[in-house]
């Protein structure tokens, strides 16, 4: 056990049990299960990408790039899971990946003896051709060799939820900086958001012994947040990483139920925040960085400021014996809490000469040896056993278990560059510092490069304090907490030149210091050519560590300076965020509402069987005992609307009221036919165009009154037509006298159609009268009661193409207006009927709808074009005369029959000449709807062909390539049955 | 992105449907020689200004008012936003006066 005896903000009076691997272990509460995983001395926790590399845990945070977990099992499986950031729970079973067959014998291992020719750049070279071998056989055997986890095996049992917040201040971070912003701006008034990726507030202040006002930081931190907890203005939010910033408004991920097994009823398992802050102050401090040096991959070898987070954090020595190679002051204090706590230090390998007595001080206190101005060029051992160092008087071996390294610290700026801002280099601090950042940010604390504890504590307050006032909060400059003003100092190092194997800059993506030397001299010099080359920085973990040694290598080979040579940018996401945070609750049969119809639970009782149509779920067909096939449903469906009566809900149509004396005016400038005439009482069939020319949608509109209309659409376009109408009034005719108002839910409507309608009707309407022949004739409208008193409208329409009325209701009787039809009508063996045998109807009597109006066609291809009126402007009639739409080899709406009437027909043939080739030159156009029509006992079809109405009676072929069918079919006008309209006149 | 609605005030843009190009008028005379131009120029080419640019948007979840905002392309800045349409002084306006009584009912 590497657990120390005593120290640690973890809970020792709280055990819990884990697996790794199948073999169990136990850590404490408050351990992460990198954490929990060291105190049980396992230092082998992976393998790497490419090369299969052993992997220990490198890091402390959500930098992680080695640490890769599954953590849970079957469908809650999760890969690639940062063990640093993953919080201990009672029973958590956790798996290391890609590895075959085991962790410690790995197989692809083999790719690291094969390593020289893995290189920079591999893939691309070696299996660019045959071009059939990389489906065949590179692919799979490279997609097995190199991964990462397996995904989860079934649909995800959890929740996902969205928020939005709102806020004065947002600080991101909740370290010096962070609690000191946080306290400026809650204590002046500030509605002020805290938000924290770790599951503890305190940032490094968790893993450091610097004191604050005499006292431990974490006191500090007790005390900050108690107070925070205070204020009714401030929300503190833990386990929350800000991940992005996008246009005034910050993406958050809330772990909320990660650390548990399974969330509670109701609880979400990860909530996705949309957070808009006026002020930003982004504390997210910094980072510590790797040395590139041969082996500095191996298990053992750690961040020191990691290794400081083990001791100080969780009371976890993560080695027995160290050494430690830096180049900065801030190791040498990791060194001395590691040699305070128990463990052994062994030697600090530091690439300075000059190092201040300060700091040699500590180390001369503790009797740790100093090897100034040496370098490790070499590791050694399955997990780490030797250390080889270049003392400056020869190669040294030391024995040790643990390396803790540190190659200075590089500010967290990864959000400041959101907005497309540059880092800039800041020479003295050899890193890159917050260029531009996005409206409304500061940076505080180590951010922004200023790495002492007091300096932090004073910037974050400033800060604070700063955005309150800049907001009209009177807010003061805080008095910082006292604290020390510790030594910062540190030398550029990136590289050790001497390195013996392989020196890794990249650590997930197994990108070596030889990659990128190798890419400088293939001719990829610029950072963004060297990043696709080698895939430096593309892994998961977006490069945070490895970027800025990258570049540094870069530009020593390449002879530049670090800011000739580039700058690293970051995208969002700052960490990974589960796709299933996006989606929230829209997935599966939730991905959007539902709308039945109003009459749904009525049709449901009749055994209807519904389909999505747009929005809506309608009602296809209503089988019956014996009918084995849909057709056999729907043939009986359409001939017992086409000899009795059958009743179709069609609520779905959209529906727009209009009012005001100008809607006739209005609808003449929408419609390409004249509206303004039409008198009160009356229905008239209307076609809209887009200002291109093209039809748009088309429906009927009734003038109910004098000033009062009532629209329809069709239901795929109702939202469409509905903001078209919004558009035309206010931006293009204000100065119309119109009101509208989208009222399709509010209305239910019941179409009856068939010969023995009226009979139907009458059986519901109070006032029989009110709907008789004389009073209600075709294309009229009524506004009378039905069903004892409940207000309705009747349109007497026809999409069947028999006798037919359209009821409507409000909404909430629906239902009962259905139930009352099919009991008015069980006299008249009334049939429901569904979507299909609609669809049939509309074929057989040549109604166009969405195959015909593709977003294609004209008025004119649809047959239209004397409808459209030549008196008046209206939205289209200008390009709709335009000359491709004049040219008479446009094809123009048709009927068609199979010649052999066996045949059956389908839609998407396109039409041939007899005898002609089947290609682009010779096509004459497409068949866009087909039916079977039980009514004429054979197949039929809509479609555009070149020559309309002019082609009637002439022979073609209807031949589809994807089917392999070439069938003659015979052109007849696109009106199958009563072309006259006697039976909708009856 | 926020978008500040003169009526609800400042709303997330998920509420709002986005049209685009604002700064065409559509042309006043559709009996013009030259109409067919004028309206292929309103309908078609759109400007694609890499800075600040008029755009309309339909606050579709909102108040279903078209609102004209004043938008930085490059930086995604709102510097304006007002009610589309409504300042400008004379709309197109139609030749409405005509009644075209011997139009049949269409469709039967
Ligand atoms: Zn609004």
């Amino acid at each position: 056990m590497s657990r120390l005896a005593k120290g640690g903000q973890i809970d020792r009076s709280r055990p819990l049990a884990f697996t790794f691997d199948d073999i169990a272990y136990q850590g404490y509460f408050g351990d992460t299960l990198a954490s929990a995983l060291l105190a049980n001395d396992v230092k082998l926790v992976g393998r790497s990408f490419k090369y299969h590399r052993p992997r220990g845990i490198l890091t402390a945070g959500s930098e992680e790039p080695n640490a890769l977990v599954e953590l849970r099992s079957g469908a809650r499986r999760e890969p690639n899971t940062r063990a640093t950031t993953a919080e201990l729970f009672d029973g958590l079973e956790a798996a290391s990946q890609n590895r075959w067959p085991s962790l410690a014998f790995d197989a692809m291992a083999v790719n690291g003896l094969l390593s020289p020719f893995f290189g920079a750049a591999f893939y691309y070279k070696t299996f660019m051709w045959p071009k059939a071998a990389w489906e065949k056989l590179y692919e799979p055997a490279i997609r097995r060799a190199a991964g990462l986890g397996r995904a989860a095996d079934g649909p995800d049992p959890d929740h996902y939820e969205k928020a939005h917040a709102f806020c004065d201040l947002l600080v991101i971070g909740s370290g010096p900086a962070g609690l000191e912003a946080a306290l400026a701006a809650g204590r002046a008034g500030a509605r002020v958001i805290l938000a924290e990726e770790d599951f503890a507030f305190g940032g490094r202040l968790l893993s450091e012994k610097t004191t604050i006002e005499d006292d431990t930081p974490g006191a500090y931190v007790t005390r900050a947040i108690a107070e925070l907890k205070s204020f009714t203005n401030v929300r503190l939010m833990v386990r929350t990483a800000v991940f992005g910033a996008y246009d005034d408004e910050y993406g958050a991920l809330e772990r909320v139920a990660d650390h548990v097994a399974v969330p509670a009823p109701f609880q979400p398992r990860q909530r996705l925040w949309k957070i808009i802050p006026k002020r930003v102050v982004l504390a997210a401090g910094a980072m510590d960085r790797p040395i590139v040096f041969g082996g500095n991959d191996r298990p053992g070898v750690m961040h020191a400021a990691a290794a400081q987070t083990y001791v100080n954090r969780f009371g976890v020595a993560p080695a027995k014996t160290s050494a430690v190679f830096s180049n900065n002051d801030a190791a040498w204090r990791a060194a001395f809490d590691a040699h305070d706590a128990g463990a052994s230090v062994k030697a600090i390998v530091d690439v300075r000469t000059d190092v201040s007595p300060e700091i040699t001080g500590g180390a001369q206190k503790r009797g740790i040896r100093t090897i100034l101005g040496g370098k490790v060029v070499s590791t050694r051992g399955k997990t780490l056993g030797i250390v080889s160092v270049e003392t400056g008087h020869g190669r040294e071996t030391l024995y040790v278990d643990g390396l803790m390294m540190s190659g200075g610290f590089s500010p967290n700026v990864h959000l400041t560059c959101h907005h497309g801002g540059k880092p800039s280099w800041d020479e003295t601090i050899a890193a890159f510092v917050p260029g531009k950042c996005p409206p409304g940010m500061t940076v505080a604390g180590a951010a922004t490069g200023t790495f002492s504890l007091a300096d932090c504590l004073a910037d974050g307050g400033r800060k604070g304090a700063a955005a309150a006032r800049d907001l009209g909060f009177s807010a003061a400059d805080p008095t910082p907490p006292r604290a020390e003003s510790e030594a910062t100092g540190q030398k550029p190092f990136w590289w050790v030149h001497e390195s013996k194997g392989l020196a890794f800059v990249d650590f997930q993506n197994d990108v070596k210091a030889k990659d990128v030397a190798l890419a400088h001299k293939e001719g990829f010099s610029s950072v963004e050519h060297l990043k696709r080359y080698t895939t430096l920085g593309m892994a998961t973990d977006q490069g945070k560590l490895g970027n800025v040694a990258g570049l540094a290598i870069l530009a020593e080979v390449s002879g530049r300076t670090i800011p000739q040579t580039g700058t690293t940018m970051f995208r969002p996401p700052w960490t990974p965020v589960a796709l299933a945070a996006f989606a929230g609750h829209h997935r599966g049969p939730d991905f959007r509402p539902t709308r039945p119809t109003p009459s749904h639970a009525f049709a449901e009782e009749l055994g209807g069987q519904f389909v999505e149509a747009g929005p809506w779920l309608r009602a296809a067909y209503f089988p019956h005992r014996g009918e084995p096939t849909l057709r056999d449903s729907v043939n009986r469906e359409v001939l017992a609307v086409r000899e009795r009566v059958g009743w179709i809900d069609v609520s779905t149509f959209g529906k727009i009221e209009l009012s005001g004396p100008d809607v006739g005016a209005f609808l003449d400038r929408v419609y390409i036919n004249t509206f303004s005439t039409l008198k009160p009482g009356k229905v008239r069939y209307g076609v809209m165009l887009r200002e291109d020319g093209i039809v748009m949608d088309d429906g009927t509109t009734t003038r109910l009154s004098e000033d009062r209309w009532a629209m329809t659409t069709t239901t795929a376009n109702a939202g469409r037509v509905y903001q078209h109408l919004v558009f035309c009034h206010q931006v293009l005719w204000p100065e119309l006298d119109v009101r509208m108002a989208s009222t399709t839910e509010q209305w239910a409507q019941i179409a009856i159609a068939g010969p023995r309608a009226r009979d139907v009707l009458q059986g519901v309407v109070d006032d029989a009268a009110a709907v008789s022949a004389e009073a209600l004739p075709y294309m009229g409208a009524a506004e009378t009661t039905v069903m004892g008193g409940v207000k309705a409208r009747v349109f007497r329409v026809s999409f069947s193409g028999e006798l037919g009325y359209e009821v409507a209701v409000p909404a909430r009787h629906g239902e009962a207006l259905a139930r009352a039809i099919a009991k008015a009508g069980a006299a008249q063996d009334i049939v429901p009927y569904g979507l299909e045998a609609l669809a049939v109807m509309r074929i057989e009597k040549g109604h166009v709808s969405g195959p015909e109006l593709n977003g294609q066609t004209s008025a004119a291809d649809l047959g239209f074009a004397r409808m459209a009126s030549t008196k008046k402007d209206y939205i289209g009639r200008v390009l709709a005369g335009r000359e491709a739409f004049r040219d008479p080899r446009r094809p123009s709406l048709v009927g068609i029959k199979p010649v052999d009437r066996t045949q059956m027909l389908r839609a998407g043939a396109h039409f041939l000449k007899p005898g002609a080739k089947p290609t682009t030159g010779n096509d004459q156009g497409w068949l866009s709807s087909a039916t079977w029509s039980p009514t004429l006992g054979h197949s039929i079809g809509l479609g555009f062909l070149v020559g309309g109405s002019a082609m009637v009676g002439e022979v073609f072929r209807a031949w589809d390539g994807l089917r392999g069918t070439d069938i003659e079919v015979e052109i007849c006008a696109p009106c199958f049955i009563d072309p006259e309209g006697v039976r909708l006149r009856g | 992105m926020r978008i500040p609605c003169p009526y609800c005030g400042p709303r997330d843009a998920h509420e709002f449907s986005y049209l685009g190009d604002a700064t065409g008028t559509r042309p006043k005379n559709p009996s013009a020689p030259d109409a067919i131009l004028a309206f292929h120029d309103y309908v078609y080419p759109r400007g694609n200004p890499a800075g600040s640019h008029r755009e309309l948007w339909y606050h579709t979840n909102g108040c279903r008012r078209w609102v004209e905002v004043s938008r930085n392309t490059l930086t995604h800045e709102i510097t304006g936003a007002r009610f589309a349409g409504a300042s400008i002084p004379d709309a197109s306006v139609p030749d409405a006066s005509v009644s075209d009584a011997s139009e049949k009912e269409a469709v039967s």
